[in-house]
């Protein structure tokens, strides 16, 4: 089981993110702190977990929080379940809310690995993202983590920015490269409808970044970190002397994970109910509601839907591929005990042909992408889902 | 092409001439004049009307002719109104256009007709005003309604003057040699300059400047005047009531508790309910169950005699049983069958589709509901491979096909994918295989994939219309090169006066099937007029047209076109599918291609990169859902070879264009 708190306070909005996040003048911690470790309790009693392999504190932004938040909600889960010493507790840092003495904090309260929304190391980027901090900022945090957090810090970085060009990418990659720890995402920038930033792309005032463009700078990402000896794990994440996320593989692994906090998102099966399948749950959006029913039930369980076998299935192909393990056939066999993955993907259809045109590898260990299909792979899914869904 | 009301519309313009729904107003008052009767528009059933008082003599069948928008259907509401046919009220618009579409575009698609009592100098005339269509697309009708007149009102607008479709009008008259009262209307109107139509009228149609007559038709303006010309100019039918029964069927419609309503005049005898009559096209026998005038609604009379114009009804069930052009007569007497109309051929052909599959019984049932008052719509059944189940329409022309088009719509409320119209190409066949196959020598070609090769074929045939253009005189440089491009030849080019000129060309009809209208339209600021009428076939210089996708050919979207077009249109279906088929995992390459020739070639880039950046626990449902709909999305595609194109890919080339 993976515990994942969700603090959804930000203290700007930034113009290209979507997520369930709230800007309010003030907040009251107290309040929300003891709704996230009752509500981490609950879940983690009502799942059964025994031991829990991973705790990653997301958001909003999650560093603007009390360290005394943090431990309290780490308590929590000690309490309701074995907590590991050495398991990965993660914590999402703004630049700006991660000077040395705040981030000795939360390293005391229980945090062990720190993920940093770095997003660019170019002033003009920045201020086009709507982020509050400046590259000289970014660097400040990320050398603080690193002498807190040594082999354990990441750094998000976003491409394909209007305007942005192949040479400034690459000079935006080097920078990051000099500055990083062990660990690295790349994500391609997404246009959200709702955000100030795909209003101004889709509205014209902004260019849309061609195609090629965006899978040039992809190509050139990959063979960068490749060649300063990261391996690209995940469609979006490359990591160096095993520091992979613990936490983020659950997810891509279909593992169990307790989505804890306003709009948290989880996947288990909640034995201490009575349940017997896997649910794809979510709490309630708004924080003040999500209190409200936390106070009264102890939760605030917004949805629950039982995932059918085949659509667990489809998340296991779906997630799993995105890794460059792919999905072995030990953890599809324990999804799909009567189907194996050489009856489902081994005879002549869908997936025989993406082999054949170089997208996919079946073989003694799994299903997974080469290294060209990893790039295409939304363009392989509905192909291996229509496959999937004809047994 | 537009559709109506939008911008570049040639033939009607939208505009609410009276709220769709405003009611017909059924007046209150008695007729003018002492008549025999009573209450000449009493409701159905109560007193019939006694229509032995209006001798031969005292009959005039008459028809008012127009281009959109002259007035013409104004003209008639001021005559139903002096008569006493209606009563005067505001809300007299095109009392004979009962259609929505009718009203909303201020044409006419089905001919109406209506009888007027007039009392003239001391005399009880009885005036049968028969309604003709707007547009030559109906030429069919407007010469239905034609054969039953002595004469016509020829309606020019003072302001516009002479547009294409006045001439197309004049000549229909002209050549069925009935006599023409030429009306100038809308003298009313700031910019209104009769002399100038007047010398107009003299010039192209070679009748006297004193001849026409002046009037507003909105206003009343010398509209009695008009009456009293049809009395002294029209000559009276030519037949007798004491000769064996001959009606003439120039119309038909059909009532949903009644049956076929049959249009009639009468050229000799007499007609009543409890006759055995025949039909001299089908020999079929029927009892009439009743006769009756149109007021313009339906009037039940004792009869009907030689020289007036009415309805029967007379137990048929289908209106193929009253075919247009059809003689009736009495059973057991015979009579020589009048001569019979030009027969409504289709001239443009259009698939008809539902939007949704499901909607496929909605959609046959609204076609059979339309068809029955519309014969002259040919309906075949047809199937695509991309659009499912449907139909091949065959229309008159192009405002048929459009006003079809939004009855369905409007009255069915269903809307349809309509492909781009195509036209009905011939080939003269030279293997002795095929014209033994086909059991003739010449053939029609209507479907792509029965385009016999050249090797097999003498001949190719297209149909062509001979096109009437009038435009001011600054227009012409422009029109001309329009015209050359549409591979046009010229056949004459007159001033109807210092400002105006009347071109007329041989087009190929498939040269203006698609967008020439909005072409003109454009160029001339709206001011040229356009209108065409069949000019039969001519030897053309066709080709079969192939789109492939990776060498793999698409059977729905193979065309016929001429050779000196395949290029053009080539290249515009190339970059059209470009835009529509998603990318894929390869490369595809998109060309036309004539025989193994390629033509045109387009590049559809494979997918580098497609794969969602960022995907963790908050994003997986909504991220499953999309991937879900793709995977039923994939399985409703058509692969043309490893190809998959979406039907809406096919839906956006093949439709017809309404929007630039």
């Amino acid at each position: 089981g993976a515990p994942c708190p969700q603090w959804p306070y930000c203290r700007k909005r930034c113009s290209y993110c979507n997520f369930n996040k709230y800007v309010v003048r003030a907040v009251d911690e107290a309040a929300v702190r003891s709704c996230l470790a009752r509500e981490a309790r609950t879940l983690l009693r009502l799942s059964q977990v025994q031991s829990v392999t991973s705790v990653f504190f997301g958001g909003g932004t999650p560093s603007l929080a009390s360290p005394r938040t943090i431990a309290a909600v780490l308590e929590a889960i000690a309490g309701a379940a074995h907590l590991p010493s050495g398991a990965e507790v993660t914590l999402e840092a703004n630049p700006s809310s991660a000077s040395t003495p705040c981030l000795a904090g939360f390293k005391a309260a229980g945090v062990n690995r720190l993920s940093i929304g770095v997003q660019s190391l170019d002033d003009a980027e920045l201020r086009l993202l709507g982020r509050e901090h400046t590259a000289a900022e970014a660097r400040g945090a990320v050398e603080a983590a690193r002498g807190l957090f040594p082999g354990r810090t990441s750094i998000d970085l976003l491409f394909g920015l209007p305007g942005q060009s192949q040479d400034t990418w690459a000079q935006g990659l080097e920078a990051a490269l000099g500055l990083c720890d062990d660990h690295i995402s790349l994500y391609q920038l997404t246009l959200e409808r709702g955000t100030a930033l795909a209003a101004q792309v889709w509205g014209g005032t902004l260019p849309t970044p061609p195609q090629d463009l965006l899978a040039d700078m992809y190509q050139t990402a990959r063979a960068t970190l490749v060649a300063a000896g990261f391996r690209h794990y995940e469609v979006s994440n490359f990591a160096r002397k095993g520091a992979l996320s613990t936490h983020n593989l659950s997810y891509w692994r279909a593992e169990q994970y307790i989505g804890v906090g306003p709009g948290a998102h989880g996947r288990f099966v909640p034995w201490g109910e009575g349940g017997r399948s896997r649910e794809a749950r979510v709490q309630t959006l708004e924080p003040d509601a999500w209190m409200q029913e936390v106070q009264s039930r102890g939760h605030g369980t917004r949805r629950r839907v039982v995932l059918s076998p085949l659509e667990q299935l489809e998340e296991v192909l779906a997630l799993g591929l995105r890794t460059d393990e792919g999905i072995t056939r030990e953890r599809w066999g324990r999804f799909s005990p009567h189907l194996s993955l050489e009856a489902a993907f081994g005879v002549p259809g869908e997936a025989k042909d993406l082999e054949q045109q170089g997208w996919l590898v079946l073989d003694g260990s799994g299903l997974r992408c080469t290294r060209e299909g990893l790039g295409l792979l939304d363009s392989l899914l509905p192909a291996l889902l229509c496959q999937l869904q004809r047994h | 092409m537009a559709l109506a009301g939008r911008t570049g519309m040639w033939w009607a313009r939208l505009r609410s001439r009276c709220p769709a729904a405003a009611p017909i107003c059924l007046p209150p008052g008695l007729p003018a004049g002492p008549v025999a009767w009573e209450r000449p528009y009493s409701s159905r059933g109560k007193e019939k009307l006694d229509m032995s008082t209006y001798p031969v003599e005292s009959i005039r069948n008459f028809s008012i002719i127009a281009h959109v928008d002259h007035g013409k259907s104004t003209l008639a509401d001021r005559l139903l109104e002096i008569t006493g046919t209606i009563a005067k009220t505001e809300c007299n618009k095109q009392v004979l256009d009962k259609l929505q579409v009718e009203r909303e575009r201020g044409i006419t698609v089905k001919a109406q007709s209506a009888s007027l009592f007039y009392n003239h100098e001391g005399v009880n005339y009885l005036l049968n005003l028969i309604d003709t269509p707007g547009h030559v697309d109906f030429s069919y009708e407007v010469s239905r309604s034609l054969s039953a007149c002595q004469g016509v009102i020829l309606v020019v607008d003072a302001n516009e003057g002479i547009q294409a479709q006045t001439v197309a009008n004049f000549y229909l008259a002209f050549e069925a040699q009935l006599a023409i009262i030429p009306v100038i209307n809308k003298i009313d109107l700031k910019n209104a300059d009769p002399g100038r139509v007047e010398k107009q009228i003299e010039k192209l149609f070679d009748i006297p400047i004193e001849e026409c007559i002046r009037i507003s038709a909105k206003k009343g303006t010398n509209v009695e005047k008009v009456l009293q010309k049809v009395i002294e100019k029209i000559p009276p039918p030519q037949c007798n009531t004491a000769d064996p029964l001959k009606a003439l069927v120039f119309d038909s419609t059909f009532d949903h508790y009644r049956g076929v309503v049959a249009n009639i005049a009468l050229f000799g005898g007499e007609i009543q309910k409890g006759h055995k009559i025949v039909s001299a096209h089908t020999k079929k026998r029927y009892e009439v169950n009743e006769v009756g005038i149109l007021t313009p609604n339906e009037q039940p009379t004792h009869k009907l005699y030689a020289g007036q114009v009415g309805y029967l009804i007379a137990g048929m069930k289908d209106v193929t049983e009253a075919q247009i052009g059809d003689t009736l007569f009495l059973y057991k007497q015979p009579v020589e069958p009048l001569p019979g109309f030009k027969s409504a051929k289709p001239m443009v052909f259009a698939g008809m589709y539902p939007v949704d599959q499901t909607e496929y019984n909605n959609l046959k049932s609204a076609l059979e509901r339309l068809t029955l008052n519309d014969s002259s719509v040919t309906v075949h059944r047809d199937s695509s491979l991309a659009l499912g189940a449907g139909w091949r329409l065959g229309f008159l022309g192009l405002l048929h096909m459009e006003v079809f088009n939004q009855r369905l719509e409007q009255e069915y409320n269903i809307s349809v994918i309509l492909t781009a119209p195509t036209v009905p190409y011939k080939a003269v066949l030279s293997s002795a295989k095929l014209i033994k196959e086909y059991g003739k020598a010449e053939i029609t070609i209507i479907n792509p994939a029965q385009f016999p090769d050249k090797f097999s074929v003498s001949e190719y045939l297209e149909p062509t219309v001979l096109g009437t253009i009038v435009t001011p005189h600054e227009y012409i440089g422009k029109i001309i090169t329009l015209c050359q491009d549409r591979r046009a030849v010229q056949k004459d080019m007159v001033y109807i006066d210092e400002h105006r000129v009347m071109l007329k060309y041989l087009f190929p009809l498939n040269e203006i099937v698609v967008d020439f209208y909005d072409a003109l339209k454009s160029l001339s600021s709206g001011y040229a007029s356009f209108d065409y009428e069949d000019a039969g076939y001519q030897a053309a210089d066709l080709i079969k047209m192939d789109i492939l996708l990776n060498g793999n050919p698409v059977e729905e979207l193979a065309t016929v076109i001429h050779n000196d077009k395949a290029y053009a249109t080539g290249k515009f279906l190339c970059e059209r599918l470009k835009d529509t088929i998603p990318r894929q995992l390869f490369e595809i390459a998109i060309q036309a291609a004539v025989g193994k020739k390629i033509i045109a070639r387009e590049t559809l880039k494979a997918y580098r990169k497609n794969v969602v950046a960022k995907c963790y626990g908050g994003d997986i449902t909504r991220r499953m859902k999309l991937l879900k709909r793709q995977a039923e999305g994939k399985k409703l595609m058509r692969k043309i070879g490893n190809v998959e194109v979406p039907r809406d890919a096919f839906i956006r080339v093949l439709k017809r264009q309404t929007d630039k």
